[in-house]
């Protein structure tokens, strides 16, 4: 009879023990719980900070705050209303009201999101008196950006609404909040933005509010977002974005002695104030999807190029410091450079001597048969070709090329360095120093951007050595990242400059630079004539070639180095010389002394009808291919 | 051996003790679920803690009372106690006042009281009594139809009130019948019965039918080939077994989709996971989940409660005082008060079995059978897996009558027991 009693018992056990067991997993196995309940119980009210203005380095406001209002929606709280009054108060259909309430309610029928964003004041002031009509919609103050100069659109970068990807990824945001998309906004956002201040409050079941939560200990205030002075001197920006007008390319400005960007201008490029408001979203979409001109693509940062001659500078410093030449080596050159043995191919070369070129010469001639003879010897005097490249490869890449510089702005591009490795998979059989002696004068597999180059030129100016460019000079209270006061050493020891250095001086002086010649002012550059094609089924279509010019000033005590990049310029001396030593005028006196030259460069449209030409090109060459 | 007859010396206080704490630990949770930000005083009548608290000073007037009448009392009138018990449930049909749309309160001034509470001590004394009698089997027939009367009258007219779920608590007297003899094969068919409906409920009776049908071939043809004399003898009987057995599940889905009020079947769907609605039927079994889910391990401190403090778990203070428990004092406090509520249980099943009189164990098995079907519908619906049946939690909920009730229910059995040294 007895045992007959543990069937109670047994029962009691087993409750006991499935309860507890659904405890464990309601409270400490599931997370959910926590997050719904915090969700119901407590509203979080958001204090913005105001984001940080952007200055450029002579303090010239660039970027500032406007106030805007956004209409707000908590689609539980919506009651039924005049949707026809409220619709005209908004000015926006009715099919567009439930296309927003739909969306609103989608994201979350508890949490307030945007319903329409950025008010015109007329409106806020109008629909302010109208709004306690409105259950569940409210208008919520929000400040976003002014730019004071329509300059530098692509180095500022913009603000935009979070995507959904951000919002999972970082629980700092919250949907409709704004957060720095590219540029400077971008990289420097946590900066900027500040903290945002939260207080939370106890909510009842009616959603009302009946008290702080924890009486306020975890509430937190808001910390205004920290200013940021620039190393952008707008007036140089500005007025190189007005050189580059109806050009494609990009013009990079350091300053050799501490590696502060002074310009970077990408063109074609826009007007920043098209990226703030209620435009956005039509102009963004509108310059992404132009993939002809490409408005929001940073040619300095970005855009892939070959160096062209300038890159023979590298070689003869490469030279000098392996001792294959001196500066007293001289090649004979006959107009052109003969290699390959059974195929006798020719490289031309521009420099008008036949007969002895000397070092000095060479350069200033840019003398394509002196550099790949020297070429050939940097690469011929270890015992592989493999080897050779790679010493070689080493070398260049001591100059930032070839990786990414560390630049503080989010977007950049390794360029192509090429070294032994690369070469033993391009060629299936056994490879020889000629058989890369495009390197020589800049052609071939080697790749750089727009401000690569602008920092082998301050390297060159600084006659070994360059810091990473960066684009912000201060950040109230806060110290600059010490790796941009580091200084980076090229493998080039410092004698073996002087005499290059004086080669770039003689481009000005003597060479294919000398239209552009300051008067009273050393400048040393190079020019470079890039050819490009388009590879279509096979077939090798020539365009125009590219304009090059990498420059510093003045020649003792250089103040600005610069590398300007013109796409399907022509020569390096028809757009891109002129335009850096315009540049270099600007930067050094304020003004230039050539306002025939200035006007010719701002008016000329011949470059627009070339991109014209390239574009009926290629869509003959779609065409065939269909 | 305890000469004295006086009562107070013999009681059990570790059983006193634990109503005590059990007594506090509800009391001080429904402060925090019913405190709103206007009242601080605790004495303040027009509260529900501050009547709760009057409530459980009224409970303690009725232990002495209780523990000061003779044993032989509560013996002798328990067949009284049930008449009168039965009539104030029939009475409600006359007189009661309906609240939440049950006719299941007595109602005086701004005071009421609930019959039924009360009928669960009736009904056990009156189990004990009949049961307990000398001799008595609960083999015979006649026996076990006399004892299913005892609950099957409080249980229509309570069931007519309509309050089901109260009603229900009455199953719970199974464990005393078969704890007193009655025969193996009930529990096992009630269990089968039980299952199966919630199989067929579940699953469709169309896959029961079909699944119970393959079950039954099979083992026909197991008896068949290795039973022979099993199956010749009785086949017969095997598939008019199986027959009503078939009609019982066809009869069930029939009901239960034709003739159970339709809020029955909505819990019922909800707790076997059939429907998932956390707007509407669900909505307070999904708020109560939030807030014993967001306490946590420690939970989220006394009266700090987010859940609770907005008052989003409707029925907090009396159905669903377990999840303030869960809420503020986390997994740690949960199982505390669970683990308490299990000793409480099993020391009156052991201090029942010590019982030398029939009358006391049986008395005392009855009221472990309540206080344990309580326990397990009542925290099984606040944590989600018991359909929602509205019953209270013993000493937690909020109520005057439910407390007095428990409170005396387990007084008679502390009397009895304080007695048994007198018992022969």
């Amino acid at each position: 009879m007895k045992s007959r009693g543990f069937l109670l018992i047994f029962f009691t056990v087993l409750t006991g023990i499935v309860f507890i067991s659904r405890l464990f997993y309601l409270q400490i196995i599931s997370d959910k719980y926590k997050k719904e309940a915090d969700e119901i119980a407590i509203k979080k009210k958001f204090t913005f900070p105001e984001r940080g203005f952007i200055y450029d380095r002579k303090g010239v406001l660039l970027v500032a705050n406007q106030v805007s209002y956004d209409v707000m929606i908590i689609p539980r709280e919506v009651k039924p209303l005049d949707t026809m009054q409220f619709c005209n108060l908004l000015k926006i259909s009715k099919s567009d009201f439930i296309k927003k309430y739909n969306r609103a309610k989608r994201y979350s029928p508890r949490l307030a999101s945007v319903f329409l964003k950025q008010l015109a004041k007329d409106d806020y002031a109008y629909l302010q008196e109208k709004m306690y009509k409105f259950n569940g919609f409210y208008i919520q103050k929000r400040s976003i950006r002014n730019y004071p100069i329509k300059s530098a659109a692509n180095v500022l970068g913009y603000i935009s609404e979070v995507n959904n990807s951000l919002l999972k990824k970082d629980k700092y945001y919250q949907q409709g909040e704004l957060i720095g998309f590219s540029g400077v906004e971008k990289q420097y956002e946590k900066d900027l933005r500040g903290v945002k201040g939260v207080k939370r409050f106890q909510k009842d079941k009616f959603n009302k509010i009946i008290g702080s939560y924890k009486n306020g200990t975890l509430d937190t205030l808001p910390v205004v977002g920290k200013d940021l002075t620039l190393t952008l001197d707008i007036k140089l920006q500005e007025y190189g974005e007005k050189l580059m007008k109806n050009k494609r390319g990009a013009i990079v400005a350091i300053e050799p002695s501490t590696g502060e960007i002074l310009a970077l201008v990408t063109a074609p490029s826009y007007d920043p104030n098209l990226m703030v408001g209620r435009r956005r979203s039509k102009y963004s979409t509108l310059f992404i999807n132009d993939s002809i001109n490409k408005p929001m693509f940073d040619r300095g940062l970005k855009a892939r190029y070959a160096p062209g001659s300038p890159f023979k500078i590298v070689n003869a410093l490469i030279a000098l410091q392996e001792e294959v030449i001196t500066t007293n080596t001289s090649f004979v050159c006959s107009g052109g450079y003969r290699y390959g043995k059974r195929t006798h191919a020719f490289m031309k070369c521009h420099c008008g001597t036949h007969g002895k070129v000397n070092f000095n010469r060479a350069i200033f001639k840019s003398c394509n048969a002196y550099f790949s003879n020297t070429y050939r010897r940097i690469i011929e005097k270890q015992d592989t070709p493999e080897k050779g490249i790679d010493n070689w490869s080493m070398h260049v890449k001591s100059f930032g090329l070839g990786n990414y510089l560390g630049v503080d702005l989010p977007v950049g591009d390794k360029g192509f360095i090429p070294d032994g490795d690369y070469y033993n998979r391009f060629y299936p059989f056994k490879w020889r120093a000629v058989s890369t002696i495009s390197n020589a004068i800049g052609q071939g597999q080697v790749e750089t951007t727009p401000i690569q180059l602008a920092n082998m030129t301050a390297a060159l100016a600084n006659r070994g050595y360059y810091y990473t460019p960066h684009i912000v000079k201060k950040i109230k209270g806060k110290i600059l990242d010490s790796k941009f006061t580091l200084r980076k050493l090229t493998t080039i020891d410092a004698p073996y400059f002087e005499p290059v250095i004086e080669g770039m001086y003689q481009v000005f002086e003597r060479g294919t630079g000398k239209a552009s010649k300051v008067k009273g002012l050393k400048i040393c550059g190079k020019t470079g004539t890039v050819q490009n094609y388009i590879r279509r089924n096979g077939q090798k279509i020539a365009l125009a070639d590219h304009s090059i010019f990498i420059a510093f000033a003045p020649k003792d005590n250089p103040k600005i180095a610069l590398a300007v990049f013109i796409e399907n310029g022509g020569y390096g001396s028809q757009y891109a010389a002129p335009i850096t030593s315009l540049m270099i005028e600007k930067y050094l006196f304020g003004k230039t002394k050539k306002p025939y030259l200035e006007k010719r460069m701002r008016s000329d449209t011949l470059l627009q009808k070339e991109y014209r030409k390239i574009l009926i090109l290629r869509d003959t060459i779609e065409k065939i291919k269909q | 051996m305890r000469k004295s007859n006086s009562n107070i010396i013999g009681i059990d206080w570790k059983l006193v003790f634990l109503y005590l704490i059990l007594v506090f630990i509800g009391w001080i949770n429904i402060y925090s679920a019913s405190k709103t930000d206007i009242h601080f005083e605790i004495f303040d009548f027009s509260t529900k803690y501050g009547r709760q608290l009057l409530w459980i000073g009224f409970s303690f007037i009725l232990i002495v009372v209780i523990l000061f009448v003779d044993t032989e009392f509560y013996k002798q009138f328990s067949g009284i106690f049930y008449l009168i018990s039965m009539l104030s449930l029939l009475g409600l049909f006359v007189f009661g006042k309906k609240i939440n749309g049950a006719t299941s309160w007595y109602g005086f001034g701004n005071f009421s009281l609930q019959p039924t509470e009360f009928a669960k001590i009736a009904v056990s004394l009156g189990i004990a009594k009949l049961i307990g009698e000398k001799q008595f089997d609960l083999q015979i027939i006649k026996n076990q139809l006399k004892a299913f009367l005892i609950l099957l009258i409080p249980s229509v007219l309570i069931i007519l009130q309509p309050d089901p779920g109260s009603a229900l608590v009455y199953l719970t007297f199974f464990f005393v019948f078969y704890r007193e003899g009655l025969p193996r094969y009930y529990i096992i068919l009630a269990m089968v019965l039980l299952i199966s409906s919630i199989f067929t409920i579940k699953y469709g009776y169309i896959i029961m039918e079909i699944v119970t049908l393959l079950i039954f071939i099979s083992f026909l043809v197991y008896t068949y080939n290795y039973k022979k004399y099993f199956f010749r003898k009785y086949w017969i009987y095997y598939i008019a077994f199986y027959l009503s057995f078939f009609i019982f599940i066809v009869a069930t889905s029939y009901i239960y989709n034709n003739f159970l009020p339709q809020r029955h079947v909505d819990r019922i769907n909800l707790a076997l996971n059939i429907v998932k609605d956390t707007k509407g039927k669900g909505y307070n079994i999904k708020q109560s989940e939030i807030a014993i889910g967001s306490g946590g391990f420690l939970g989220k401190g006394y009266l700090e409660g987010t859940q609770t403090k907005g008052d989003f778990v409707p029925e907090q203070h009396t159905d669903f005082i377990f999840s303030t428990v869960g809420e503020e004092w986390g997994f740690l406090g949960s199982t505390i008060v669970i683990v308490l509520f299990m000793v409480f249980i099993l020391r009156i099943i052991q201090i029942a079995e010590t019982q030398k009189s029939k009358f006391s164990r049986i008395y005392g098995y009855s009221i472990a059978s309540i206080f344990f079907i309580h326990f397990t519908i009542n925290i099984g619906m606040v944590i989600g897996i018991v359909p929602t049946i509205g019953i209270p939690l013993p000493f937690f909920s909020y109520g005057g009558s439910s407390l007095w009730a428990f409170t005396i229910l387990l007084f008679i059995f502390i009397r009895l027991d304080a007695n048994k040294s007198n018992e022969w």
